[in-house]
């Protein structure tokens, strides 16, 4: 193999497993080093400049983070990154004074459709450039889905305010209750660019089941009746709720009804309960509410007696997969099931709609319905002026992808505004990589892995959670536990910094390599290589970093994959042929970082 | 710095016959200076006791003073130990050997402590066949007391003060042969490929087995002007590579006829010597003498299995002493009664 190329910022990157699968690549092993040192307001000002709602998403994120976290390949769970999240921003001073206020202005107007986190986003990276944002939304407050479709049980009102305003204070001009009807009469007003982050507004039904439009009166569409129950239009359901769906709005939905009235709250889904779209923690925490989740079951008919919904009748059908891995349900041939009931929320997914973009407008579609756009960095759709973000770009996603898609649509904007095409030269990201050393032998993090397990959220207690619709359930973690969990973190951004010049071959590191990463060996191919390390590399999404040749001939490999950063290596090294550097990496944004300096 | 190492590993390690990782032979996290190579040699008794599935608590580590009579707490953490005094290690090695005869022995001693104060100890050791491994972490210098010239520091070696070696240094392999050695070999600490199959060899092999390692004193002894230098041990390395292979393992590897030769051990594993210096004859104390000195005459540092007599009784057979360790004997193996006291009686009348 060649020799590793580490000056590309993308190879540090991706050994910080957590932060190379975030969306908004928020530096996380930084913000929970802060945190295990009670810096709660810089830990949350790093997560703010990177995914400008750390209180919401330390509730409510997807965590694509941990999945990825490498604690979870050399034990069996992964760093609690979420909820440490929520603790920067429970425990945090006033950061008022820390936001970047409205630039002086720069002549440049922006219309944004839609008030959910991409928009915002956007809207927070350009106010300090000099914008002036104009931004549209058909409800009574920003926030978007963050605000109609998350309940407020599990994010309260005063958290997603706060952040939403720390956002609109930057001298935003709203428009609420505006249901934006015509682009064109958008585009009619001049603006120098429009960004539509609209959401992903429909939920998708069941149209042709047979009693669909008999039953109309008790079957609700899920996104819309939680949009509903947000806004306080809807305030009881009925005793009996059936759910139709497997995925996080489901979820949302059924606990939604248990506070509303329902009492007989079942989910039923057709896929195997292991397939469910919904977050395993979601499921969790439906079942813990005493909902039932009945898998296998294919509805097929809304049973209405006398011009009423009474139930539901399904399909049994088992899973059976393919050579290749596709599913296919096929049916058990049991009797139908028929489960009672008296209303049925419709949570089986979401759709893009855009009845209110004119074909003249130039803005063109794909076959999905979702729009043409360049690609995912520039969001830039067919007309050139308009740019997508959000779950209106790709369809639905989750909030930390719409942030993602506001700093890359709004570095786009930014990029168009001042006459540059916004596919070439854009800017690159961030990053710095500064040795760790303190001395001898000493680096200023907590270099060997503590062996504290992973710690589950308190919660409320069950009858008061279910008495009310506004009651948070998760307590948050205490500053105590706080600590443990955030100690926890093996500072994958602590990098191993292999230098051949000053390498002796001792073999120290080889030697006390706690997981035996280091192998010092005849050069070949990647799979060759790969085969014959010290132990195998076997997960092939984990890189190898190759030394160049070495004077006794061999290269120095090591497997990325379970490393723990704890430092021995370059302790052990007599030459510091190895180092520890923090390596700090930010994505490209249209407003220079204002807070990297004070985090290093 | 770090005091301990962290408590994971790599989920995939490969485990031994017994259901063992490398890492259940781990010791204590070394306290001796980054990069030294007594740590490369610990690093290969743990792999040779690991490869050759030897259970931790059957293994007996012994050791005199000095920087390498330290290593034991660095490998084996599960094993038994005696950190002995200086340059009296095969002392207690002897006892306990005849004491013990069913551990696994692995002496470690340095080259102060064998070629200065445990010289006399040392010979006496060889000369007695005790079935133990023996190894020397040879660097040259006294490296816990600053690096003054040791024993085995070579002619015109320059120390790091500047100072050059007006003496000949002891070649303990050679001395070795010459006081009846039954396995001899030599090697260096950066060798692991050589140094992991001599050590499991050395433990196969019935009788005393020594093994003089070449291992850099990285603080006092890696300078230029020094012989014992990792850079100058590579450039001078004469090494004759070899595989162990246990008596249940079949021999996987091909090897050139002519150019290798297999030896076989007292309990039935192989040694395979894949490349044989010219006129090198293991099995021949003469010629093995001889072709050290040439080695040493022409500045070669020759590596590899220099000795060996796989025929060789060791002291306890020698002595005809107990078949079992004294610790299982009961009784009436140990106090027989009247009846065998009268007929021992009755043969001396």
């Amino acid at each position: 193999m060649k020799p590793t190329n580490t000056a590309d910022p993308e190879y540090f990157h991706k050994v910080v497993d957590c932060q190379f699968a975030c969306p908004a690549h928020t530096p996380v092993p930084e913000y929970i080093r802060l945190i295990a040192q009670e810096r709660y307001t810089d830990a949350y000002m790093i997560n703010w400049e990177s995914n400008v709602f750390p209180g919401v998403l330390g509730r409510t994120c997807d965590r694509p983070c941990e999945p990825a976290c490498r604690r979870g390949r050399v034990e069996e769970e992964p760093v609690a990154i979420c909820r440490l999240k929520r603790v920067a921003a429970d425990f945090k001073d006033d950061v008022k004074h820390l936001i970047p206020q409205a630039g002086p202005k720069n002549g440049k107007r922006i219309a944004l459709i839609g008030g959910g986190p991409a928009s915002l986003t956007v809207a927070r990276d350009l106010a300090p450039l000099g914008y002036e944002l104009h931004l549209y939304d058909e409800h009574a407050k920003a926030g978007g889905f963050m605000r109609s479709q998350i309940p407020a049980f599990r994010l309260p009102d005063e958290v997603l305010d706060e952040e939403v305003d720390y956002v609109l204070n930057m001298g935003i001009h709203t428009t609420f209750n505006t249901y934006v009807d015509s682009l064109q009469s958008i585009l009619d007003k001049n603006y120098d660019a429009v960004f539509v982050g609209c959401g992903a507004p429909r939920g998708r039904d069941l149209p042709s089941l047979p009693g669909r439009k008999e039953a109309d009166a008790n079957i609700h569409l899920g996104i819309d009746w939680l949009s509903s129950v947000a806004f306080e239009h809807t305030k009881k359901i009925g005793k009996r709720v059936i759910v139709l769906g497997g995925g996080n709005t489901a979820m949302d939905c059924c606990r939604t009804s248990r506070r509303l009235g329902g009492e007989d709250v079942k989910v039923i889904v057709r896929s195997p309960f292991e397939d469910m779209k919904a977050s395993p923690w979601e499921k969790e925490d439906t079942i813990h509410e005493g909902i039932p989740i009945l898998d296998n079951h294919v509805p097929k008919e809304f049973v209405v007696k006398k011009g009423k919904l009474v139930g539901m009748t399904f399909e049994k059908v088992k899973a059976v997969y393919d050579e290749e891995g596709k599913r296919r349900l096929v049916p058990t041939g049991e009797d139908l099931v028929h489960v009672d009931c008296d209303d049925v929320l419709i949570a089986i997914g979401q759709e893009n709609a855009f009845p209110w973009i004119e074909k003249s407008t130039g803005v063109r579609f794909t076959s999905w319905g979702t729009p043409i756009i360049n690609d995912d960095e520039t969001f830039q759709s067919t007309r050139k002026e308009v740019f997508f973000g959000g779950d209106s770009a790709f369809g639905p996603a989750n909030i930390i992808t719409a942030v993602a898609h506001g700093h890359k649509a709004a570095v786009s904007i930014d990029m168009y505004c001042n006459g540059k095409n916004p596919e070439v030269d854009r800017p690159a990201p961030h990053h710095t990589l500064v040795s760790q050393k303190m001395g001898i032998h000493e680096w200023s993090y907590d270099s060997i892995p503590v062996t504290d397990k992973r710690e589950a959220v308190p919660l409320v207690d069950l009858k008061e959670a279910l008495k009310s619709k506004t009651l948070e359930v998760e307590l948050g973690f205490d500053a105590d536990t706080a600590f443990v969990q955030a100690e926890r973190c093996l500072n994958c951004d602590a990098q191993t910094v292999f230098t051949e010049s000053t390498c002796i071959e001792c073999d120290a590191c080889t030697d006390i390599c706690p997981t035996s990463c280091i192998s010092f060996i005849e050069n070949g191919d990647e799979d060759d290589l790969r085969a014959r390390l010290l132990v195998p590399a076997e997960n092939p999404e984990q890189d190898l970093y190759v030394s160049d040749t070495l004077p006794t001939g061999k290269v120095m490999v090591k497997d990325e994959d379970v490393c723990l950063h704890c430092g021995l290596c370059a302790e052990r090294c007599p030459t510091a042929a190895w180092d520890m550097q923090k390596f700090f990496y930010t994505m490209a944004k249209a407003t220079p970082d204002l807070l990297v300096e004070a985090a290093e | 710095m770090s005091y301990v190492k962290p408590k994971f590993r790599h989920p995939r390690l490969p485990t031994n016959r017994l259901g063992f990782t490398v890492a259940d032979y781990d010791g204590a996290i070394s306290t001796l200076c980054a990069g030294c190579g007594h740590d490369s040699i610990s690093a290969s008794i743990r792999s040779a006791c690991f490869e050759s599935s030897l259970p931790p608590h059957r293994i007996a580590k012994v050791s005199g003073i000095g920087c390498s009579s330290k290593m034991p707490t660095y490998f084996l953490g599960k094993s038994h130990g005696f950190n002995s005094v200086h340059g009296r290690m095969p002392s207690v090695a002897t006892g306990a050997s005849l004491a013990n005869r069913d551990l696994t022995y692995i002496g470690v001693s340095g080259d102060g402590d064998t070629a200065s104060i445990g010289m006399g100890q040392f010979v006496h050791l060889v000369r007695r066949n005790v079935n133990m491994t023996y190894i020397v972490a040879n660097n040259g210098c006294y490296g816990l007391t600053k690096g003054q010239d040791s024993a085995t520091a070579d002619l015109g070696s320059v120390s790091k003060y500047g100072d050059v070696n007006g003496f000949d240094g002891i070649d303990l392999a050679s001395l070795a042969i010459l006081q009846g050695a039954s396995f001899v070999a030599r090697s260096f600490s950066g060798d692991k490929e050589q140094l992991v199959p001599l050590i499991r060899a050395a433990m196969a092999h019935n009788g005393f087995a020594f093994i003089d390692v070449v291992s850099p004193c990285v603080t006092f002894n890696n300078h230029s002007g020094s012989t014992k230098s990792y850079e100058e041990t590579r450039a001078h390395l004469d090494m004759m590579p070899l595989d162990f292979v246990p008596m249940r393992e079949e021999i996987k590897a091909q090897y050139d006829e002519g150019t290798s030769k297999s030896v076989t051990l007292h309990d039935g594993s192989a040694i395979h010597l894949k490349k044989a210096i010219s006129g090198h004859e293991t099995d021949n104390r003469q010629t093995a003498l001889n072709t050290i000195q040439q080695a040493n005459a022409e500045n070669r540092v020759l590596t590899g299995l220099l000795f060996l007599d796989p025929n060789s009784q060791n002291l306890n057979t020698k002595l005809e002493l107990a078949t079992r360790p004294l610790n299982e004997l009961g009784k009436d193996e140990l106090c027989p009664g009247s009846k065998v006291l009268k007929s021992i009686n009755e043969g001396l009348r």
